[in-house]
Formats: structure tokens, C-alpha cells, sequence
């Protein structure tokens, strides 16, 4: 007995989900093959350098908004189901938001792929960012509305469950994994408001032609309230299997599981009055705030380096059950030949590069170096492009024989999958650090100009360019062993009655140990709001007071 | 609550490590005038004519006994006026306040090879000051996506030794 004899109905809406994440992967990946491969200049055949922003924006939006939120529903969906031992409470509802996810998703990508086709008024070149005064087609924004008003009803579709749990278990402490979905969906409702705000006041009416001007700053300053709270909404799911699944397949337990309690409320007060580290650069907004959002963001490092620290003592308790010795030793008896734990292990592995790198941006003054340079998606593909992507990937090997019944085909494949993903983000994002260091630019087809070269500090010109390259080339390899996998066992996989051990053991330290009040999420939602209120009330009226449109902007169409 | 005492080890450390980034902004901040722009003023992005964004170029201020440059910069869908043909030309080793808007687009303005890096937003003006320190010439993009010629938005900033500075460049 698995997943799917227990919970038929929930492992139904769950591999619903992760159909349209791979889809979405599958399509944003190849589009990143294709960006790799124009912007070194190596082959430009695909596209030409004005579609290009095309194929950039389909990347951003298939990627970092579609396969996540999708990937995160599915998982959520399971981590519910199997921690509070549940069916969904009414499937009507729990499928309603999956089409309007999906439907919403359909919206933003055909104004997106309109780019593609010529003459075409459909189109949305406007980036994952949207920054107005650039202009999509209405449905563009219409469909981001749906995606994530069908992502809010998937959060009360679990608190649902959560509250009816609760009517039976008075006095339990709230399972782990439910207590991280509640966490991540709180800190997901605190940051969309600003994003929902922007697109339906100010953009949808100006999409339309019902007024006629935008305020730049005021919807770029209400999106970067949404835009870095997002990266926790795709990290903390990683966290989520970090925590709960990946002791057990490094073969013991969770080292704290108060301490993982602590490190979710911490990202629920802390991940949104962050923003303004994303507009250090930007004119409009004091310095004061400015140095307010880095002083919270450096402060959001207590978690993940506390996530390391319990994460590595989980895998080291896992290690010595296995036989491991010494003080580093033990390493080596970790299960490096399960795919599943390879992914995650080596995910974590390149999440401590990518925090370094982020310690750079956060850090205001030093971050003007590195501002808009190609450093920042170097940056963040080594956070959701693999903490995140990765650790996805790796547990689909995991989670798909429970949601599906049958036995992981293409073991070798789905084993060799992790590390060629390591290698090839290990060569593209070194480069793209680097490149960035010496000002060349994120976002554009051809990072060449007339009057003027980059001096390269570390390595040549050239050697970056070709690691940037053959990094892409092989990700996308990588991405095809994936899928490969993924269609072979739903297809052809072989039925077992239990073709996975998914039984997860308590932790070491375990809810019995942690104090009441982390259960307290009113507590925390309230301190979560302050927190936002002092960050953005004072900017955001400054903003406003002059009138909501005001200075205004009329529409770029793009 | 049970905490290890090598958790609590590590949670220290990690307290301390924060305190020294953010020390390292600071002193940054006050000991070497590593500084980020903030709030300067509003201006309507569909009405530049009435201000000096109209006559876009470098002028000469005295402040404080001291000659110093202004140069005001509007970027455009995709051009820096100036600087994108016609380089800015300044002064060495002496003190350059820049303003920038745009009436169009979000763009931005870098000067590579440096750490001079701002948003260009419509409908506020970003200023920052700075000296350069030799003669020398500089390139300057836009690494902001602003439509579909971002990638050929480009300039340059030509720094000149203060005695061959040519004040009949200056806008009046």
C-alpha cells in the first residue's frame, strides 16, 4: 500500500499538477538552451535578437511562475493528504482551482508565444517582471491573476483540511509537513497581495485604456513586495523536503523538528519586507528603507544557515546509522548512488554558492557592482534554478512511484540526471558570476556593443562565453534525462503494491519538545504584518499622495 | 525547547556573521562614501519641457568657492542623450553630479567598469555624484530591458584632463 491506495483522489489532483509543471519545464527549459546559446553569440539560429525577449519572458514565466507554483501545489497537495491523513475535504473545490491555475496559465502563454508569430497584437515581451510603462495584451495579466487567485483557493483548500483535522485533534501539535504548507501559504497570501494590488488596480484598468497613465515606481515598488517573498515561496517548498523527506533517504531522522518549526516562522515574518533590496539602484525611494530591507534580509540568513546546520546533522545521523565514521568521513557512506538523495544533497551543495553569492547582492552598497549585470541570474539559478529546480526534480523520483503505483524505470538515467545538472550549472553559473562582475548586462540578446569591451578580471572573454555555452547545452541534457525518466515510469513503469519505502521516520528532537507558541500562527501572521506595514507604509503614501497615477506614464506596447 | 549546544554554536556564529555584513555596508557607507541613491524629486515624464532635462548636457556650477558639473541625462528608447554619438565629456578629478529620467520606458544607466549604476525610471530623477579620478573613457549601457533594441543601447562618458576641458561644450 502506497500514496495512491490511501489517498486516491489527492494523488489524482497531485499528478495533475505535476503534469502541467513538466510541461512547463520541459518548454521553459528549452527555451533556456536556446538564450545559452544566443546571447554567447554561438548560435543565433533559432530566433532572431528581438524574438529573443520573447523566448526570455516564456523562460521567466514558464519557470520561475508555472512549474513552480504547479510543482508546489502537487507536492502540498501530497504533504497534506499524508501528514494529516486525509483525503481532500471537497474534490469539487480542490479540482476548481487547479483549472483556474491552469486556465490562467493558458492566458499568459499564448500572449506570450503571440511574440512569436508575426504581426500578431497578442503579446506579452514584457519579461517575468512586467515592469510598466511596457505594455502586454490584457490576457497576459489577466492570466497571472488567475494563476494566482487559483493558487490562494489551494492554500484554503489546505487550511480546510488543516481546521478539520484540528476539530479531532485538539491538543496535537501541527504534523510538520502541514505546519510548512500552512507557513509557506500564509507568507504566499502576505506577499501576493502587492503583486494582485498592482496588476488588478493599476495595470488591468490600464491594459484596457480605461485611464490612461501608470505610476512606474508605485507598481515596480508593489511587485518587488511580491517579487522577493516569491523566492521563498518556491525555496521554502524545498525546505519542506529538506527537512521531512531527505533524513530519510540519507537512512535516519530529522535532527530538530522544533528547530524547523522556528526556521518557517522565521520566513513567515521576515521574507516580505525585504523588497527594496531588489531597488537599491532605483531613484524614488530613501535610503532609509533601503538599509531597513538589507538589515532584514542579511537577518533572513539565521534561517537557512540553521536550515544547514540541521540538514547536514540530519544527513550525518543518516550516515551514521549507515555504518559512517569520523568527522567528514561519513560522507562518503551517504546514498550517492540514489537519485533521489543525489539531487537533493547536491542541490543543498550549490544552495551554499548561491547564498554566498547572495550575501553580495543584499549587501546595498556593494550590490551597485553587480546591479542588472548577467551576476544576478547567475545568482539565482543556483538558488531556484537548482536548490529549488533540483530538489524538484529529485524528489519527482521519490514521490512519482507513490503517486502513480509503479516501480522508477531508467534507474541509470534518473541517477545520472542530478549530477549532470550539478556540472553543467557548475560551468554556467561560475561564468555568469564573473561576466557580471565586469558589467555585462542580464536581459539582452546581445551583450556586445560598438563603442566599447569588457575587461575580464578572472578568466577571458572567450572561456566564460563557451562555459556559459556547454553549461546550458548540458543542463538541457540534463532536463532530458529527466523527462525521460518521468514519461518512461508513468508510461511503462512497473505496478508494485509498495514500489517505494515512504514511511517517514519521527525526528530525533521531536514536536514534543517544541514550545506551544511556534503553533500560535495567529501570533505570527500578526507580527508578519507589522513588519510590512513598517517597511511600506510610509513609502507607499508617499507614493500615493501626489494621486494614484501620478507621475504617469502612457502605454509602451511591447 | 532542546537546542544542541553545537546548534547554539552555529547560531551565534551565524548572529555574528550577519552583524559584520551589515557593518561592512556601513562603514562602506561612511568611511569610503560608497553610497546608493535615494529619493531626489518627481517630475511629470510627459512634460520635460520645462525643465533642464529639456537641454539635456553638462553644466558648470560653482558650490561652495568650488567648480563643479552638472550633467543632466535623459535615456530614451534606446538611446543616452547624451552620450550615445556625442559622449559626455567631463573633467577629471573633480566633482560630477549626474541626473537622469527617462520619458519613456524603465531603463538603466551603468558605467562599466565602475560601481555608477542606477534605475532610469519615468517620473523620477536619479542622482548620484561622483569624481573620476584619471582621464579616461568609460562605456555606458542600459541594463534595464526596455524593448526591442535594449541590446544596442549604448555610450560612452569621456573623461578629459582638467586643463584640456573644452568649456564651449557646455550647455548654457
Amino acid at each position: 500500500m502506497t500514496f495512491i491506495d490511501n489517498y486516491p483522489k489527492a494523488a489524482k489532483v497531485a499528478k495533475a499538477n505535476f503534469i502541467v509543471a513538466f510541461v512547463a519545464l520541459a518548454l521553459g527549459g528549452f527555451f533556456g538552451l536556446i538564450q545559452a546559446l544566443h546571447r554567447t553569440d554561438i548560435f543565433r539560429g533559432f530566433v532572431n535578437s528581438v524574438q529573443y525577449y520573447t523566448v526570455l519572458t516564456g523562460h521567466g514565466v514558464l519557470l520561475a511562475l508555472v512549474f513552480t507554483t504547479f510543482f508546489i501545489a502537487g507536492l502540498f497537495v501530497w504533504g497534506i493528504s499524508r501528514s494529516l491523513d486525509r483525503e481532500p475535504e471537497n474534490i469539487k473545490f480542490t479540482w476548481s482551482w487547479f483549472w483556474i491555475m491552469l486556465a490562467g496559465t493558458v492566458l499568459a502563454s499564448v500572449a506570450i508565444l503571440g511574440g512569436f508569430v508575426p504581426g500578431s497584437t497578442i503579446k506579452a515581451n514584457v519579461l517575468f517582471t512586467f515592469y510598466p510603462p511596457l505594455q502586454a495584451h490584457p490576457i497576459f495579466y489577466i492570466g497571472a491573476v488567475l494563476l494566482v487567485v487559483g493558487s490562494w483557493m489551494a492554500g484554503a483548500d489546505w487550511i480546510w483540511s488543516y481546521r478539520k483535522w484540528r476539530e479531532d485533534h485538539p491538543d496535537e501539535k501541527i504534523p510538520l509537513q502541514t505546519y510548512m504548507t500552512l507557513f509557506t501559504m500564509l507568507m504566499w497570501y502576505i506577499c501576493t497581495v502587492g503583486v494582485a494590488l498592482e496588476v488588478i488596480v493599476l495595470i488591468i484598468p490600464w491594459s484596457f485604456g480605461w485611464v490612461a497613465t501608470i505610476d512606474p515606481l508605485l507598481a515596480r515598488t508593489l511587485f518587488w513586495y511580491f517579487g522577493h517573498a516569491v523566492v521563498y515561496f518556491w525555496l521554502l517548498p524545498a525546505y519542506f523536503v529538506w527537512y521531512t523527506i531527505l533524513p530519510k533517504l540519507s537512512g535516519g531522522r530529522l535532527f530538530s523538528d522544533s528547530m524547523a518549526r522556528v526556521v518557517f516562522v522565521i520566513f513567515l515574518i521576515l521574507s516580505t519586507p525585504v523588497g527594496y533590496h531588489h531597488q537599491y539602484a532605483d531613484p524614488g525611494i530613501s535610503v532609509g528603507f533601503k538599509f531597513y530591507a538589507m538589515a532584514t534580509t542579511l537577518l533572513l540568513l539565521l534561517p537557512s544557515l540553521i536550515t544547514l546546520f540541521t540538514v547536514v546533522a540530519s544527513m550525518e545521523h543518516g550516515a551514521k546509522q549507515r555504518g559512517g565514521k569520523g568527522y567528514l568521513a561519513w560522507l562518503g557512506k551517504l546514498p550517492w548512488n540514489e537519485p533521489a538523495f543525489a539531487g537533493c544533497a547536491l542541490a543543498g551543495i550549490m544552495f551554499a554558492a548561491g547564498g554566498f553569492s547572495g550575501m553580495v547582492n543584499a549587501s546595498m552598497n556593494i550590490d551597485l557592482l553587480v546591479h542588472n549585470t548577467i551576476w544576478i541570474p547567475g545568482h539565482f539559478h543556483l538558488t531556484v534554478g537548482t536548490a529549488v529546480a533540483l530538489t524538484f526534480m529529485a524528489i519527482t523520483y521519490w514521490l512519482l512511484p507513490q503517486l502513480t503505483g509503479k516501480k522508477l524505470k531508467h534507474k541509470t538515467m534518473a541517477l545520472l540526471q542530478p549530477y549532470t545538472w550539478f556540472l553543467g550549472m557548475t560551468l554556467m553559473s561560475n561564468a555568469m558570476h564573473r561576466e557580471g562582475l565586469i558589467g555585462i548586462p542580464r536581459r539582452t540578446s546581445e551583450p556586445e556593443y560598438s563603442g566599447f569591451d569588457f575587461q575580464a578580471i578572472f578568466g577571458t572573454l572567450g572561456e566564460m562565453k563557451w562555459q556559459i555555452a556547454i553549461g546550458g547545452t548540458i543542463l538541457f541534457i540534463s532536463l532530458i534525462l529527466f523527462l525521460w525518466v518521468v514519461i518512461g515510469t508513468w508510461w511503462k513503469g512497473e505496478r508494485a503494491d509498495k514500489p517505494v519505502d515512504d514511511y517517514l521516520p519521527p525526528a530525533l528532537s521531536g514536536p514534543e519538545h517544541s514550545p506551544k507558541i511556534l503553533d500560535n500562527i495567529t501570533l505570527w501572521v500578526i507580527l508578519a504584518i507589522a513588519l510590512c506595514i513598517i517597511a511600506y507604509s510610509f513609502p507607499l503614501y508617499e507614493m500615493i499622495q501626489d494621486g494614484l497615477f501620478w507621475p504617469g506614464s502612457p502605454p509602451r506596447p511591447v | 525547547m532542546h537546542v544542541h549546544q553545537f546548534e547554539r554554536f552555529w547560531i551565534g556564529l551565524s548572529l555574528f556573521l550577519i552583524a559584520g555584513f551589515i557593518a561592512t555596508v556601513i562603514i562602506g557607507f561612511s568611511a569610503y562614501d560608497l553610497k546608493v541613491i535615494g529619493e531626489h524629486q518627481k517630475v511629470d515624464p510627459q512634460n520635460l519641457n520645462d525643465t533642464p532635462f529639456a537641454n539635456p548636457g553638462v553644466r558648470k556650477v560653482e558650490r561652495m568657492g568650488q567648480t563643479e558639473y552638472e550633467v543632466y541625462v535623459m535615456a530614451l528608447q534606446f538611446l543616452f542623450l547624451p552620450g550615445t554619438g556625442d559622449p559626455i565629456t567631463v573633467p577629471a578629478d573633480t566633482r560630477i553630479t549626474f541626473y537622469v529620467t527617462t520619458p519613456d520606458v524603465l531603463h538603466g544607466l551603468q558605467v562599466v567598469g565602475t560601481n555608477i549604476n542606477t534605475m532610469v525610471i519615468p517620473g523620477e530623477v536619479s542622482r548620484f555624484t561622483t569624481i573620476f579620478p584619471e582621464p579616461k573613457t568609460y562605456g555606458i549601457l542600459c541594463n534595464e530591458y526596455c524593448g526591442a533594441a535594449h541590446h544596442s543601447m549604448e555610450g560612452l562618458i569621456k573623461v578629459v584632463p582638467k586643463s584640456q576641458f573644452d568649456e564651449t561644450t557646455l550647455v548654457q
